[in-house]
């Protein structure tokens, strides 16, 4: 290549001390130790929302489980008298139409709906998780199958399949309600397992161990599993959230929870024809919920976003 | 592309199939007198009950009930409801309303989710973004059927600017607050989506390339940055179509639309089965066939997609 | 043509003093979690009209943040906190962004690394190239195609009227990256910032693309800022250089007085450790040249001059591991129901003799990496046998299998990925150790701190976790790992090739360590010719799936008998050192 410029510039050289140059490659040993949950975890705490959305979870579960330390007054106590009543000592949301108290029919509530929210996750997590991870892992028919199988549940939408098996399920209650939705909701979290496992099984730290000669199987439930499991545990989060709001809507159509049984939904589908004399006796409840599930919401966004390997790079 | 296509309608036959046995199954060959379960307390006169006997067939082996079932709905034969009326006339009816209320909904949701959510991940961190983040997540966790019942009586009941309940022509007009309701959280959803998107791409090196050659910002981000993150959008309507069919039903029952979702409704909450067994069977069909439409619809967005094996 | 503009006028022979770059004292930070991090901390550089100038450095020493702070392509946590930018006079830092888009482009093109993510994938070449045209104001209307015709043309590509209507994916990488060349010149603009161009192409590739992009260049009077971690490659593309080291200028100069005559430390090193320098010191000490001068001098050089001498002399001994006629097949399906062959190897043979280093080379696609996932038995064979100490490999199963993972451990090429980041180190060192059921845990541990020292690592590496340490500490781990069971062979697949040039060097000097001490096999699979006159004994060259030419590496880099190796020979970067030589 040609000089083809005239103007040759000197040779110059920074001093010393200005640039210093460390050894090659050293380790810097003042840091402590961090995994990724590790790390994650830090991420997490410093976020105000986390601890927002975890307090209120813990509260809604406490409730959910001990509702009697929350509530003085029987919910089942109705005096038609006191029909609509407005707020009074020792009733600070006013009754119902029935004349039941709003606020421990709202706490006592809280256990029906939470149940069916944690239940159907619990479900849904569990068989997603194992068929998405076999699946994916060891692919071939078993994963043709699979995946065949899952496109026609994932073909009925979740509540509309539930409307059906509702229609003809003879005894409904909390836990029926959360495995009908479950039968149509695990498709999902399969699809993501699936997805996960199958970058993970391609990943050089997999091919390494295989080629350190170890198990097939050891590999998946020590390596591919652990490493797909974060997209997993977001989805999780958020769809207990929507499967409160999926049993309130059954509910509102007369097809979830029997009206015998206490739940935020079924209150406020009683208080629809209350909606212009006493919306209140609809809004608490609904209010109610509403924050139980941006609750679970707001976790799902934090854990993801603790998770995120590309947010991690930033940070 | 004529590949993919094949392929796609290939792979939507055993789903087909396979989803509306799976329904029949479930309401037909669980223990017990199916008739019994579908009707619960309210059983029609017995000429009702015989004609929907011979129906579906119930003497016949389960497999060929099936196929009678699935034959006859090729047919145009979807059963009869409880009063008598062939349900493929009330779905004829019913079909265009819905339609009507679909298409304005799908509109709200993507042409204001888009745009909210790309002005959220342009200005990420802003009050706007906040904002919407904040507004986004309270759709979410608020049932449709609640948004609904408020936004009725506001905008209903207390400032009478919209009418409580929809006539029976339901022309678009009266149809934009249901929609409104019926879009809420998928509007929501596409707001999250759109954010996530925009703003991963505003850092994708092919963003910075087309900075890099001069072009506008205005042209930046909206012929890369906003096209590129239009794929995930178009992926989530697909899958969307499932919830917006179970918001149909809240929303027209609320309002009292004559529609798809409102038949359905009526009949869940009167204890109809086979006529709910009929409309969700043929919304999932919907369902299916829609999700085929949006592969293709991806396909072209991302042309990856159409020239992969 | 009159759709071209007046290049020849615009760019009269410089002949007063203004520079037409001129960088000073320049300060970028990202703005992170723990407040501003300075990436680039009071950097000068000069550039004249017409000049060719190369920053050299390593990663994170802020060559690309300052390439990129010219224009603002900073990405949106990054920001100028200090200096100046002054392009023909005019301070770029505080230009409003309407004029800096005015800028880009038309004053100043860039063409960025990595091909494939730099092209948008749903809009078609064309689309792309035209409205880097429009934009730039180059043509208007109709003529705004031809324009682009001619932009593909002179980049390199035929068929370029056919080419506009398809899409990156369907490009090869060499391709794409001719794309993003004629688009950073389309507007004939006065400089060109070069960011990596062609590392992540194959070597001969990289050779026809500089060149063609130095001959572009030449015509056009474009100056050049080219930005790049290869020492060798710099100090032959550019007459300027300047090494850059955690943010800042450490020297600067001419090239090839620089490589004569390095003065800071930091430039001291990478001349010595630089792959394509040292190997064509190495290659000229033993013809006798007299030009040795000019690729610098490095502390190696004895020792592996040394090694070179002793390998002529050792005699030949049974083969430890023997491929005989090896071929790999893959199936791939096509639209419709047929299937189509992809012959990844195609009847190879060689041999790898105990104690040596055999290295196999060739470009992506020569089916190298293939050969080694064949020996390792991640993959089968299609035809074909492999012997390890007298033993078909192919039908292993089982406990035999096991005992020959014993013996042959791999290390594989991304630091990055081939450990589990949900592993801390102590863990992913015993993992082999616990598969086979070696020792009880208390030597185990032991056995992990053994390995560590081996690897010069502290012994509290082991309580960590890979995302907390740099590519060559986790390289290091990989290592350790795969010796942790006294393995008599290493399969090292493109072991060093994502490594920064210093660490490089020092996992290099440890791997030929720890072959003497331990008496080690390595299998060493490199795209890197350089890299195998360092450390490798033989050489077998591979080309679309097969053997072109083994020898030993003195054979090959003394007399090398294929066209194809005499390229990858060329083509390393430093051979066409021609500047300034009186």
């Amino acid at each position: 290549m040609q000089n083809r410029n005239h103007r040759s510039q000197e040779h110059y050289v920074a001093p010393f001390e200005e640039t210093p140059i460390a050894s090659v490659d050293r380790l810097d040993d003042s840091q402590k130790a961090r995994s990724t949950w590790a790390d994650a975890w830090d991420a997490m705490r410093r976020r105000p929302s986390f601890w927002i959305s975890s307090a209120l979870i813990v509260l809604i579960l406490i409730v959910a489980a001990f509702p009697g330390l929350f509530a003085q007054v029987s919910p089942t106590h109705c005096l038609l008298a006191l029909s609509n009543g407005g707020p009074e000592a020792g009733h600070p949301l006013g009754f119902t139409r029935q004349g039941c108290d709003v606020y421990s029919r709202i706490i006592f509530g809280a256990q029906a709906s939470v149940m069916v929210g944690v239940l159907a996750t619990l479900l849904v997590t569990i068989t997603g998780v194992i068929i998405g991870a076999l699946a994916g892992y060891y692919g071939g028919f078993l994963d043709t199958f699979v995946s065949r199988i899952g496109d026609i549940f994932f073909a009925i939408p979740t509540v509309l399949g539930a409307i059906v098996l509702m229609s003809v399920l003879p005894e409904r209650t909390p836990a029926t309600v959360a495995l009908v939705l479950s039968i149509f909701a695990w498709p999902q979290i399969a699809r993501i397992m699936r997805g996960a496992v199958l970058s993970a099984r391609n990943s050089d730290y997999v091919m390494a161990s295989t080629a350190l000669g170890v198990s097939k199987f050891r590999i998946l439930i020590r390596h591919v599993v652990p490493n797909s499991i974060a997209p997993v545990i977001v989805v999780a989060t958020i769809s207990l959230g929507t499967f409160i709001v999926a049993e309130a809507t059954l509910s509102f159509l007369g097809i979830g929870l029997p009206g015998s049984v206490m739940s935020w939904g079924n209150d406020i589908s009683q208080a629809q024809t209350s909606i212009r004399t006493n919306p209140q006796i609809l809004l608490f409840p609904s209010a109610a919920l509403s924050i139980t599930v941006l609750s679970f919401l707001m976790l799902g966004d934090v854990v993801r976003d603790a998770l995120d390997p590309a947010a991690r790079a930033r940070r | 592309m004529l590949w993919y296509t094949g392929k796609r309608i290939l792979q939507m036959i055993p789903v087909f199939f396979g989803a509306t046995f799976l329904i029949y199954f479930m309401v037909f060959s669980l223990p017990g007198d199916p008739i019994a379960a579908l009707y619960g307390d309210h059983p029609p006169s017995p000429q009702v009950i015989e004609t929907i006997r011979a129906h579906y067939n119930l003497d016949k082996p389960f497999i060929v009930q099936y196929l009678l079932y699935i034959g006859g709905f090729f047919q145009g034969d979807l059963g009869t409801t409880y009063s008598g009326r062939a349900v493929s006339d009330v779905m004829a009816a019913a079909f265009p309303i819905t339609l009507r209320l679909a298409t304005l909904a799908l509109f709200f949701e993507a042409v204001l989710g888009v745009t909210v959510g790309l002005i959220a991940g342009l200005r990420k961190g802003k009050w706007f973004d906040a904002s919407a983040l904040v507004v986004s997540l309270l759709l979410i966790s608020v049932p449709t059927f609640v948004i609904g019942f408020v936004l009725q009586f506001v905008f209903g009941v207390q400032l009478g600017w919209a009418r409580t309940t929809v006539s029976s022509e339901a022309p678009y007009s009266e149809l934009i607050l249901p929609a409104i309701v019926l879009a809420s959280v998928s509007f929501a959803y596409i707001v999250r989506l759109t954010r996530a998107s925009v703003s991963d791409n505003l850092n994708a090196d092919f963003v910075r390339t087309a900075t890099a050659k001069g072009l506008s910002r205005r042209r930046v981000v909206t012929v890369h940055v906003l096209r590129n993150s239009l794929v995930p959008v178009v992926t989530f309507l697909g899958v969307d179509l499932g919830s917006l069919m179970v918001g149909a039903i809240v929303t027209e029952g609320i309002f009292n639309i004559n529609g798809v979702g409102g038949t359905v409704y009526r009949a869940v909450k009167l204890g109809e089965g086979p006529t709910v067994v009929s409309f969700i069977a043929v919304m999932v069909i919907i369902f299916v066939v829609a999700n085929l439409l949006v592969d293709l619809l991806y396909a072209l967005l991302d042309p990856r997609i159409r020239y992969a094996k | 043509m009159t759709l071209l503009l007046n290049e020849t006028e615009g760019q009269q022979v410089d002949s007063s003093n203004t520079p037409l770059l001129q960088i000073r004292n320049l300060e970028v930070g990202f703005r992170t979690q723990r407040g501003m991090v300075p990436a680039v901390r009071g950097v000068d550089i000069t550039l004249y009209a017409g000049q060719t100038l190369a920053i050299v450095g390593e990663s994170g020493s802020g060559k690309t943040t300052t390439a990129q702070s010219i224009i603002d392509l900073l990405p949106g946590t990054g920001q100028v906190t200090g200096g100046q930018i002054l392009f023909e006079g005019r301070d770029l830092t505080k230009l409003s962004p309407k004029e800096i888009q005015d800028v880009r482009g038309r004053l100043i093109g860039y063409v960025p690394q990595d091909p494939m993510s730099n092209l948008n994938p749903v809009w078609n070449i064309g689309f792309q190239v035209e409205e880097a045209i429009r934009a730039n104001n180059v043509a208007q209307g109709k003529d705004v195609r031809l324009r682009a015709i001619q932009v593909l043309q002179e980049a390199g590509l035929s068929d370029a009227a056919d080419r506009l209507k398809q899409y990156p994916h369907q490009f090869s990488g060499g391709m794409r990256q001719r794309v993003l060349i004629g688009i950073g010149l389309s507007a004939r603009p006065k400089l060109l910032i070069a960011d990596e161009p062609t590392s992540a192409l194959d070597v001969t590739v990289q050779r026809q693309i500089l060149d063609h992009l130095g001959t572009l260049t030449r015509d056009y009077g474009t100056s050049v800022l080219f930005i790049t971690h290869d020492l060798g490659l710099a100090a032959e593309r550019a007459e300027q250089l300047v090494v850059m080291y955690k943010g800042k200028v450490v020297e600067s100069g001419p090239s090839q007085e620089i490589l004569a005559n390095p003065k800071h430390p930091y430039t001291q090193r990478l001349v010595s450790a630089a792959p394509s320098l040292a190997s064509r010191r190495i290659q000229s000490a033993k013809s006798g040249s007299a030009d040795t001068a000019i690729f610098g001098g490095g502390s190696l050089d004895a020792t592996l001059i040394e090694r070179a001498a002793e390998r002529e002399e050792a005699a030949p001994t049974k083969d430890l591991i023997s491929v005989q006629s090896v071929s790999k097949t893959y199936r791939i399906r096509q639209q419709g129901l047929k299937y189509n062959e992809l012959r990844a190897v195609d009847d190879v043979s060689f041999g790898i003799q105990r104690g040596t280093t055999t290295a196999i080379v060739g470009e992506s696609g020569s089916g190298k990496s293939t050969v080694a996932k064949m020996i390792l038995q991640l993959e089968s064979v299609t035809s074909g046998r492999i012997e390890f100490d007298g033993q078909d490999v192919a039908g292993l199963k089982g406990a035999e299998l096991l005992k020959f993972r014993r013996r042959v451990q791999p290390v594989f090429q991304d630091p990055y990925g081939s450990l589990d980041p949900q592993y801390n180190v102590g863990n992913t060192i015993a993992e082999p150790l616990l598969a086979h059921r070696v020792g009880t845990a208390k030597e185990r541990q032991a056995r992990v701190l053994e390995l560590l020292d081996q690897v010069s690592l502290p012994a509290s590496t082991r309580y960590r976790y890979p995302s907390e340490l740099s590519g060559g500490q986790r390289q290091r781990i990989a290592v350790a790992r795969a010796l942790a069971l006294k393995p008599d062979v290493l399969v090292l697949d493109e072991a060093v090739s994502a490594l920064d040039v210093l660490v490089q060097g020092q996992v290099l000097n440890l791997l030929t360590e720890l072959q003497s001490e331990l008496g080690l096999t390595y299998l060493f699979i490199t795209h890197d010719l350089a890299v195998v006159r360092l450390i490798a004994d033989n050489v077998c060259v591979m080309k679309k799936g097969k053997i072109i030419e083994a020898a030993t590496t003195d054979e090959v880099f003394d007399a090398p008998k294929q066209s194809y190796t005499q390229e990858l020979l060329a083509a390393i970067p430093g051979g066409n050192f021609e500047f300034g030589r009186q």
